[in-house]
């Protein structure tokens, strides 16, 4: 009884080892079948496209490039844009997105779109990239806009990609004359703003959130203080300087964080009965798209509010 | 014993001198550019108003907190290397502060607090109470040092664990970020409302703890030896735990966990007061306190801009301190 037992666990054990080698056999054939097949065909599809100039397959991986490209891709030329696209806090062409293919930011869904150019932000995930590229695909980094001149740089540099360079034109043409139409009361001296975020941060020079406060004709207290660049603004040094208005950054989500309550400190409440708060949407300022007008617009409007009841 | 006495005295005398001097440093430093005459003066008038909001409503709350907290902690680790009889208690080694902190996230990001604040300091005092009573239950009455240790090691990485856990579940994309505020500890723009909510909680746990300095002094004696002196091991046994819980939950449900200062301050002054534990309470509540607003002022004059967290100040201090204190216990037990 015993024997017998023991004899049916072995044939149970080998049977069930010989069973496993041959599961991993048919899982290691099928993964190297599905990891070669699309390889070559890319190959083949790199082929065709290298002498068309005008990309057919483009993916993007990111929010800004997915505006920018969005904006300037002619019919059929965008394959897919990222989720985040999708989400009203941080993307202004929710609705135009959803005609595309919406990919999630990995390496292996962008690699089975067969792009023929991926269009990646400097902080689209530094390994899916790394890894596309080894696979051989194209790819474009647009750097981060620091300036409306970056804008424009990025502006012409996917027009330039796309094959859409007169669209590129027109596009910063209209960004330009926004700009430019935008009538701000310059006789009356600019007022003091300043941007806090949550978790205190700032923007100072050298940054699109500077231009665009000057573009309204504010003043810039982390950049009026020597602060260069998208870094932390301790709570005193606002308080301390007591600007005219405060733009902060809108709630991004109803669900409480301590980064939250540094816009709840008791100074800051108290510091608001002088200075307004302005949450400006981020969804304009988040990217150095043509967008950033919107920002423009609105701090101008905000601007004529405070100026007004100091005009007799 | 007349000389011991007065030299506690003088030690106290001095300790007290030196909260009093970094209580005024820690008003006296940050960022903004406010002369020593009128950081004082705004104060009490309302002369400059921006001076006077950045003195009462940020640096006043800060140098309060870093009193309250560094005391409650230097006091707890003396009341806790006296009670368990172990060089190596301390609220932060034992796990307490990190319980305490998840019962803080819990309250904080479950929205919990915002519709009533007590709830921040009650729900981290519960995590802080379960964890003294796990590393008792864990270790065993008479525990051996390393026990005590490893049970601490045990409810604290669990305790980090689900911290984390919690902050990665919220859907608020910040809150993962702040895991670095509640497991190093921080005293920036923290306000009044914070020095209310914990002030009766800290109040209590203190009275309580200070209470248990006879207790402590028979029970260097042994647990049998103090029974017999007259001492109920039932109620030194809650009045060390509930004031431990007390103190170290209100202080970690605003500051997040400040390691290491319950353990190096009760050692340094031990030598200095005599190895009497009812010598050493009121002493190592001092001395944490001036540890701790010493370390706060260091975090502003190092890197003003960068918020480091104080728990890396007290763990560049107290780690090769504990090392340390390692060897020299692993010398005397094995």
């Amino acid at each position: 009884m015993i024997r017998s037992k023991s004899s049916y666990i072995k044939v149970f054990t080998d049977k069930t080892i010989r069973l496993v080698c041959f599961c991993l056999h048919i899982v290691i054939v099928f993964c190297l079948l599905t990891v070669t097949q699309p390889l070559f065909s890319q190959e083949g599809s790199a082929d065709t496209n290298t002498g068309a100039l005008t990309p057919k397959r483009v993916v993007s991986m990111n929010l800004c490039t997915d505006q920018l490209a969005m904006l300037l891709a002619g019919p059929g030329q965008l394959l897919s844009v990222s989720n985040l696209t999708l989400e009203t806090e941080g993307s202004v062409m929710v609705e135009e997105a959803q005609k595309y293919k919406i990919n999630y930011g990995l390496a292996e869904e962008v690699f089975l779109m067969k792009p023929d150019i991926i269009l990646a932000g400097f902080y689209t995930t530094r390994s899916s990239i790394a890894l596309l590229q080894r696979l051989g695909f194209r790819v474009e980094i647009f750097p981060l806009a620091h300036s409306f001149d970056d804008i424009r740089n990025n502006i012409k540099k996917m027009g330039n990609l796309l094959n859409r360079n007169e669209r590129a034109d027109e596009l910063i043409r209209d960004f330009d004359n926004a700009l430019a139409n935008f009538k701000v009361d310059k006789t009356t001296p600019a007022p003091l703003a300043a941007l806090y975020y949550a978790n205190s941060y700032t923007s100072g020079s050298n940054t699109l959130a500077n231009d665009i406060v000057t573009a309204a004709q504010f003043k810039n207290l982390s950049s009026h203080l020597n602060l260069k660049g998208f870094r932390r603004f301790p709570l005193e040094l606002l308080i301390y300087n007591t600007p005219d208005l405060i733009v902060t950054s809108q709630k991004w989500s109803d669900a409480p964080a301590l980064a939250q309550q540094s816009l709840q400190h008791p100074a800051l409440v108290h510091l608001q009965k002088q200075s307004g708060l302005f949450p400006l949407a981020d969804k304009y300022w988040i990217c150095g798209t043509p967008f950033v007008t919107e920002a423009v617009r609105n701090l101008v409007s905000m601007r004529e509010q405070l100026t007004k009841p100091r005009q007799p | 014993m007349r000389r011991h006495i007065d030299r506690f005295w003088w030690v106290v005398i001095g300790l007290t001198v030196t909260v009093v001097i970094f209580f005024f440093l820690s008003l006296l430093t940050g960022p903004a550019q406010i002369s020593t005459v009128e950081a004082l003066t705004a104060l009490w008038t309302s002369e400059n108003e921006a001076a006077q909001l950045v003195m009462l409503e940020i640096r006043l709350p800060r140098a309060l907190l870093g009193v309250l907290v560094g005391a409650s902690l230097g006091l707890a680790g003396a009341v806790l290397q006296g009670y368990l009889r172990n060089p190596l208690a301390e609220p932060g080694l034992l796990g307490i502060s990190s319980t305490a902190s998840l019962g803080a996230v819990i309250a904080i990001y479950t929205g919990l607090s915002a519709f009533f604040p007590p709830a921040l300091p009650l729900l981290a005092l519960l995590g802080a109470f379960v964890a003294v009573i796990l590393v008792r239950l864990l270790a065993g009455a008479n525990s051996h040092i390393m026990t005590l240790i490893l049970a601490g090691i045990a409810v604290s990485s669990f305790a980090n664990a689900m911290t984390a856990l919690a902050l990665n579940l919220s859907p608020n994309p910040f809150a993962a970020l702040e895991i670095v505020f509640w497991l190093l500890g921080s005293l920036t723009d923290r306000s009044l409302s914070h020095v209310w909510l914990t002030l009766p909680f800290i109040i209590t746990g203190w009275l309580l703890l200070s209470s248990l300095g006879r207790a402590l002094d028979a029970l260097s004696l042994g647990e049998d030896a103090a029974s017999s002196l007259g001492i109920s091991l039932t109620r030194v046994q809650f009045l060390a735990i509930s004031g431990t819980a007390l103190c170290v939950g209100a202080a970690t449900a605003v500051c997040g966990v400040i390691g290491f200062i319950g353990l190096v301050v009760p050692h340094i002054l031990r030598p200095l007061v005599g190895h009497k534990p009812s010598q050493l309470l009121l002493p190592s509540a001092l001395g944490g306190a001036s540890l701790l607003l010493a370390a706060d002022v260091a975090v502003r004059v190092i890197a003003p801009e960068k918020d480091i967290k104080l728990g890396v100040l007290t763990a560049l201090i107290g780690a090769p301190f504990f090392l340390w204190l390692v060897f020299k216990t692993r010398r005397q037990v094995l």
